[in-house]
């Protein structure tokens, strides 16, 4: 089987207040469902392999061939756990070791 | 080549108390020029103000302005009498005639089509065709896009993808703006360039929307603003009398 080629995400999230996880993973989901519906979703990937809750940096994984949607979702988010929240990519990288100086 | 990223629509009133935080948030996202748009030229003081603001976080300022006519007369009475106090014309096209009239209008920079009625988005194939030989560049804002849900944002998508198809196809160039007011909304270039995915504009394509094509406008402005243009390509390097 041909091996999934994937991208991580470190992202910047601002907001008032800090989410969960479990938060911040549904309102990521609840954008990509937004623009690209349940299927569409789906097949982006998304994964949070890291949410760091003092300075809200999170890594988040997707498809490489899904990266321009997640990309476009993640900047469509505009509400995290009912308060206004921005996400900021940092930076995106094919391995984990690349992002830890922005983590 | 590192990209010089223009932020041209920060909706806020120069007298604002928020002025100073949104351009120093623009700076700390990334941005290199910003403009926020005028419909009246504003006071000595208040445009030393926020060029004063925006030389603090190290933002080339822009002047802008935006108007919307009611006809063809009403248009060509702005750019009369603003043309040459303002860096860059935007006109926000609400009906057809005007739509029609700006795009054939060299001194006008940039057409901006803001409502979400696809009636009522002129940027068809023949106003491509005019945009495309006097040069005036079409803005897309993205504001809609943050804040629609639903059946509105598909419909906007839509008419957005239809309209950058036909703009790519006649080389109109394209400007991805926010126009936005609230600092929550406010985005990292690249970010906003990646919205573009949306509407089935390429990567490269959208970040010269959100750099080249936006700066490109600007100097060309600025240069032909200069005291010493006379035409493109042509400057005055020195007076004299003739010996």
């Amino acid at each position: 089987m041909k091996r999934i080629k994937r991208r991580y995400l470190a992202v910047q999230l601002e907001c008032e207040g800090t989410p969960t996880e479990r938060e911040l993973m549904d309102a990521l989901w609840a954008s990509a469902t937004r623009l690209y519906g349940e299927v569409g979703a789906s097949l982006t990937g998304l994964a949070l392999i890291d949410f760091n809750v003092e300075n809200k940096i999170a890594v988040v994984r997707c498809t490489l061939a899904s990266l321009p949607s997640v990309r476009a979702s993640l900047t469509a988010l505009t509400r995290v756990a009912g308060h206004e929240a921005t996400m900021h990519v940092l930076a995106v990288s094919g391995t984990i070791k690349a992002l830890s100086p922005h983590f | 080549m590192k990209r010089n990223f223009c932020y041209l629509h920060l909706r806020v009133t120069p007298s604002d108390a928020k002025v100073q935080r949104f351009i120093a948030k623009a700076a700390q996202l990334g941005y290199k020029k910003i403009s926020t748009p005028f419909s009246t030229p504003p006071t000595q003081t208040e445009l030393a103000n926020i060029k004063k603001y925006a030389e603090n976080s190290s933002l080339d300022f822009v002047t802008r302005a935006d108007f919307k006519p009611r006809n063809q007369e009403d248009l060509m009475r702005f750019l009369r009498k603003y043309r040459r106090q303002f860096e860059v014309i935007c006109i926000l096209c609400d009906n057809k005639e005007v739509s029609r009239q700006a795009a054939k209008d060299h001194r006008v920079d940039i057409l901006n089509f803001t409502s979400l009625d696809y009636k009522k988005r002129f940027f068809d194939r023949a106003e491509a065709q005019l945009a495309c030989s006097t040069g005036v560049a079409v803005e897309i804002d993205l504001k809609p896009l943050l804040v629609l849900e639903g059946p509105p944002r598909t419909r906007l998508l839509s008419s957005l993808r239809r309209e950058t198809a036909i703009a790519t196809e006649f080389r109109v160039p394209i400007v991805l703006s926010s126009g936005i007011g609230e600092e929550v909304l406010m985005r990292k270039p690249r970010d906003f360039a990646s919205l573009a995915y949306l509407f089935g504009l390429q990567e490269s394509q959208a970040l010269d929307a959100v750099s080249t094509n936006p700066t490109a406008i600007v100097s060309r402005n600025r240069q032909k603003l200069d005291p010493n243009f006379v035409a493109p390509g042509i400057n005055v390097l020195k007076e004299g009398k003739l010996q």
